[in-house]
């Protein structure tokens, strides 16, 4: 058993047998992780104390009998995700210090399930953002290229498995800040149905959209963290009470009388030439493994960018007007309650987020609500409608997971240029679907010296994980596309050779 | 001109805590008081991630307010975001209701102390929480020159519901009939327990002035800040006062926002209109709609009893009650309960029922700090006791001793009246006999009715009835007394 590079069901087999503890494992992975991570920053903080006390917690469960399905593995939180006694920022300076005391219903799950918290992972301020740049605490690097950007938002949970550092982590996806980031390090990353994963405890930004899910390095793995996941919660009142098919054990191999849809509106053609035969060598491996690929189209889909940048905005306009340096986080005196107000948020917001509220509380402002947020809104219902209309015809739609592989820092100063990274991801969302990315090849950069790991996309309908993970698993074993690649952080460890788990079958 | 010239127009708001078990979204008990910040959890306190959940019982509670009112119920209604900034509101958006209530329409009907009857149509009640309170301190301690505040949340997240009344309200007394009626009917319904005191119950009034007769609305002033039923009396009629004196000296009523002063008694102007808040409405995307199914509406209806209302108009309609002993009755509904029983068993004897229950039985009720209807008085005593009365066949002297001993020993009153023999004696025999005997024991007395002091006649009936000891029939014995001193010798 290697804890730094097997998968999450073998580490889970071998502690549960205890031919290792997950002590043992948790003993491996902390020193690792904190000499890796000096050189990615996946990490806002490691909880190595809290690791070794859940390592415990677990060898004593499983010595009592209980057999766990994430006993022992490493996993790595998201740090807009609540867990109790750990600083739980959003990346941002308003919540610097602020220490959660209470525990997120997903993170809880996992922990409960057997799973070690390795530690809370950097992100874009709030989630919001594409490349993980936006994060006001600290810098994460991609672990195929320490130059170039994870992606984001879920930047360090997404670097942190690329990276080895973790076996899985949780991330949340509002636009596409799971599959774009996943896309960009090489590993599979996973957004469920919205509804079907608690939001309860994870900081919101749009809360219509946000959705935790998984990253994982196979698609075997993050059906196992959906399996835990996944399910109504009583404190998260639009979880959806509906039962929770679970993936883990039902994933196939083959995509014999599966129908892949393709979007006219999502060509090919607008991707750069190398990025172009990396999707079109996807496509064929689809039809090889048996898929009958269907042309479809999303005539709504160009306008799904714009809807979000109303839907997003105007929702967390309000969900972080409870940031105001009253009951925690920073606070900059002030005059009176309105000076303090002021100061406080003119001082614990990035650029990104101030821009986002101001978008928002415009578009809700009266007189504009109907012509921004209502409409929006509609667009909204057509953008899912032409989704069940493709679906019709397809079982699944496949696309890019993103506009382009992992760029470097500071390439693209203008907010536009960065939404757009999201064209693929954003339509999804919007209509709530499950969707996820599995890595699919890479490309080498015009300014590169490596090749850049891509993912490519599925979607299918609403509560059809299972489905979902199946075809991304079969994908996955066919062309082991992420063992192809081998992380810049691998060097770290030259004992060790780091490959993406293969033969997992749980 | 004079104030006769001149008709008010009244609309009212209020806001009350509804009584549940737990708060609007979370978990934390829902009652009033406690160290501060101590009925507080991530949700009421806006910690980073936490979600609202509703409570299914405030939902519940809303029906039946709105049903007893003959709200119209909509089969789909939702929560919506009211966007603010303010230090006491944890989210700085209080989750509410914007256009889609939980109900919609009904009537309030009411009825003043002199037993003048109207009604006010609701606009709709909507469902939302409540805010935490602000103490505003200084380095010393007091509210003078406070430079810093302190915010206690035990009351965030407290279930409200908001009444809004159309402008049907012409007078200060209507607007506080109006009110008490809903204050009564909540409690009757066990949705709040209404106390003012509490802030329970809190209240705001449009108020505004037009000559009398005319169709258009004038402009209106909001009056806040009226912490009971007195402090809404006094602070609508000072207003009226005020706008009438502002139009008759040639001014301009403008609309505003103005503040109760309960010791100067007059209102001050707190924010004009053009300061008034944009809110940026939207629903709440962390709660799904509500879907009030037919099934939901049929259930809860069916749980309604008879209003206040109803019960009021039934006492004076049927019962040929005054409007202020059926006000006592129905602001008292487990004596309202008793005296309804009391008078079934009776065969409706309610006037008789209702001396006893608002006579002794309140007194000795209220001396010994146990409620009538939990005390050892059967409802079936008491009809007893009413038949005895209305039939003569005890006096009133005895219906007091019957009354004394029902109440500390309970039974039956007719065994009671058996028992200690205390039936009236009406037979014209017998009285005549003891009234010869009076007569002939003080002549003196007779000599002086004769002589024109007629004003002996009560020396005399108190003669009889003692003779009797006390089961005479009073009126007998002195119709007896005059027919032997005016007829005899």
């Amino acid at each position: 058993m290697d804890p730094f590079t097997d998968s999450a069901g073998a580490i889970a087999r071998a502690v549960n047998a205890r031919s290792t503890s997950a002590v043992e494992v948790a003993e491996a992975l902390i020193p690792r992780a904190e000499r890796v991570d000096a050189q990615l920053g996946a990490y806002l903080q490691r909880t190595p104390e809290l690791m070794r006390e859940h390592a415990r917690r677990v060898d004593a469960r499983v010595a009592s009998g209980e057999s766990l399905p994430l006993a022992g593995v490493p996993v790595a939180i998201k740090d807009n995700m609540c867990l109790t006694g750990t600083r739980t920022t959003a990346g941002s300076k308003i919540l610097e210090g602020f220490v959660a005391p209470y525990t997120a219903t997903a993170v809880q799950r996992l922990l409960d399930a057997g799973a070690l918290p390795v530690g809370k992972t950097n992100l874009d301020e709030f989630a919001m953002g594409s490349s993980g740049e936006n994060s006001a605490l600290g810098l994460t690097r991609n672990p195929y290229d320490l130059d170039r950007v994870p992606g984001g938002s879920s930047a360090g949970s997404a670097a942190a498995v690329g990276g080895f550092e973790a076996t899985l982590s949780l991330g949340s996806d509002t636009g596409g800040s799971i599959r774009e980031p996943a896309a960009f390090c090489n590993v599979v990353g996973f957004k469920p149905t919205y509804g079907r994963v608690s939001r309860y405890g994870l900081i919101a930004f749009a809360s219509s959209l946000d959705q935790i899910g998984p990253f994982a390095r196979s698609v075997a793995d993050a059906a196992l963290v959906y399996d835990v996941i996944a399910g109504k919660d009583p404190l998260d009142a639009t979880s959806v009470d509906r039962d929770v098919e679970p993936a883990a054990g039902f994933l196939r191999e083959d995509l014999r009388g599966v129908r892949v849809g393709i979007v006219k509106e999502f060509a090919l053609d607008a991707l750069d030439a190398a990025s172009r035969a990396v999707y079109e060598a996807a496509y064929a491996d689809l039809e090889r493994l048996g898929a009958e690929l269907v042309d479809v189209t999303l005539p709504t889909a160009e306008y799904g960018l714009a809807t979000y940048y109303l839907i997003a905005p105007a929702e967390c306009s309000s969900n972080l007007a409870r940031f105001d340096g009253v009951r925690y986080g920073l606070r900059a005196d002030g005059a009176d309650v309105g000076e303090m107000y002021e100061r406080t948020r003119a001082a614990g917001f990035g650029p990104e987020v101030k821009r986002r509220i101001l978008i928002g509380t415009y578009a809700l402002s009266s007189g504009y609500y109907d012509a921004y947020y209502l409409k929006a809104q509609k667009a909204r219902t057509r953008i899912a409608e032409d989704f069940a209309r493709a679906f019709e015809r397809c079982d699944a739609i496949v696309s890019p997971a993103a506009s382009s592989p992992a760029f470097r820092f500071n390439a693209k100063s203008d907010p536009v240029t960065m939404y757009l990274m999201d064209y693929y991801t954003i339509p999804g969302s919007l209509a709530g679907l499950p969707s996820l990315s599995v890595p699919c090849g890479a490309a080498l950069p015009e300014d590169g010296t490596r090749p850049m790991p891509m993912g490519l996309q599925m979607t299918t309908p609403l509560f059809t994980e299972r489905a979902l993970l199946g075809y991304a698993h079969a994908y996955e074993r066919a062309t082991l596309h992420a063992e192809k690649l081998t992380p810049v952080t691998a060097v770290i460890e030259s004992s060790t050779s780091l490959r993406a788990p293969s033969g997992n079958r749980a | 001109m004079s104030s006769s010239t001149w008709e008010a127009v009244i609309g009212i708001e209020c806001h009350v805590e509804l009584k549940t078990a737990s708060k609007m979204f979370c978990g934390c008990p829902n009652e009033f008081g406690g160290e501060p910040n101590t009925k507080v959890c991530p949700v009421c306190l806006a910690l980073p991630g936490s979600l609202p959940v509703p409570n299914a019982m405030a939902i519940e509670h809303m029906l039946r307010a709105g049903l007893a009112f003959d709200a119209t119920i909509p089969p789909l209604s939702k929560f919506d975001r009211k966007n603010y900034f303010y230090p006491d509101m944890p989210k700085n958006y209080q989750i509410s209701q914007f256009d889609m209530p939980l109900t919609q329409g009904g009537v309030v009907r009411y009825w003043l102390e002199d037993g003048t009857r109207g009604e006010c149509r609701l606009t709709r009640i909507h469902l939302e929480e409540d805010t935490g309170k602000s103490t505003h301190a200084s380095a010393d301690g007091r509210l003078a020159g406070a430079t810093s505040s302190l915010i206690d949340f035990n009351r965030a997240g407290v279930p409200l519901m908001e009444c809004v009344g159309e402008p049907d309200i012409r007078s200060a007394d209507e607007a506080v009939a109006f009110l008490e009626t809903l204050a009564r009917t909540f409690r009757e319904l066990g949705v709040s327990d209404v106390k003012m005191e509490e802030g329970s119950l809190r209240c705001d009034a449009n108020v505004s002035i037009r000559k009398r007769g005319a169709a258009e609305y004038g402009t209106k002033a909001e009056i806040k800040n009226m912490n009971s039923f007195r402090s809404v009396r006094r602070a609508i009629a000072s207003e009226i006062a005020r706008q009438i004196e502002v139009v008759e000296s040639g001014g301009r009523v403008i609309q505003e926002t103005r503040g109760w002063d309960e010791a100067a008694g007059v209102t001050h102007s707190q924010r004009s209109k053009e300061e008034a808040h944009d809110y940026r409405y939207f629903p709440d995307p962390d709660l799904v709609p509500i879907d009030v199914t037919e099934e939901t509406v049929a259930r809860v209806r069916a749980t309604l009893g008879e209003t206040p209302y109803e019960r009021y108009v039934r006492y004076v309609d049927t019962f040929g009650l005054d409007s202020k002993r059926a006000t006592q009755l129905v602001d008292d509904a487990p004596l309202a309960a008793f005296f309804d029983r009391a008078v079934t068993a009776s065969g409706g004897k309610a006037q008789a029922v209702v001396a006893f229950v608002l006579g002794d039985l309140a007194r000795l009720a209220n001396e010994s700090g146990t409620p009538l209807a939990a005390g050892k008085v059967t409802p079936e005593a008491l009809a007893e006791l009413a038949e005895l009365t209305s039939s003569n066949a005890i006096n009133s002297k005895a219906a007091k001793q019957v009354v004394e001993t029902l109440w500390n020993e309970g039974g039956s009153a007719k065994a009671l009246v058996e028992r200690e023999g205390l039936a009236q004696v009406s037979d014209r025999g017998a009285v005549a006999a003891i009234v010869d005997e009076v007569l002939a024991a003080n002549p003196n007395v007779v000599a002086d009715y004769k002589a024109g002091k007629t004003n002996v006649m009560g020396f005399l009936t108190g003669a009889v009835m003692k003779a009797s000891r006390g089961k005479a029939n009073p009126t007998l014995a002195q119709e007896l007394l005059k027919e032997k001193l005016s007829g005899g010798s």
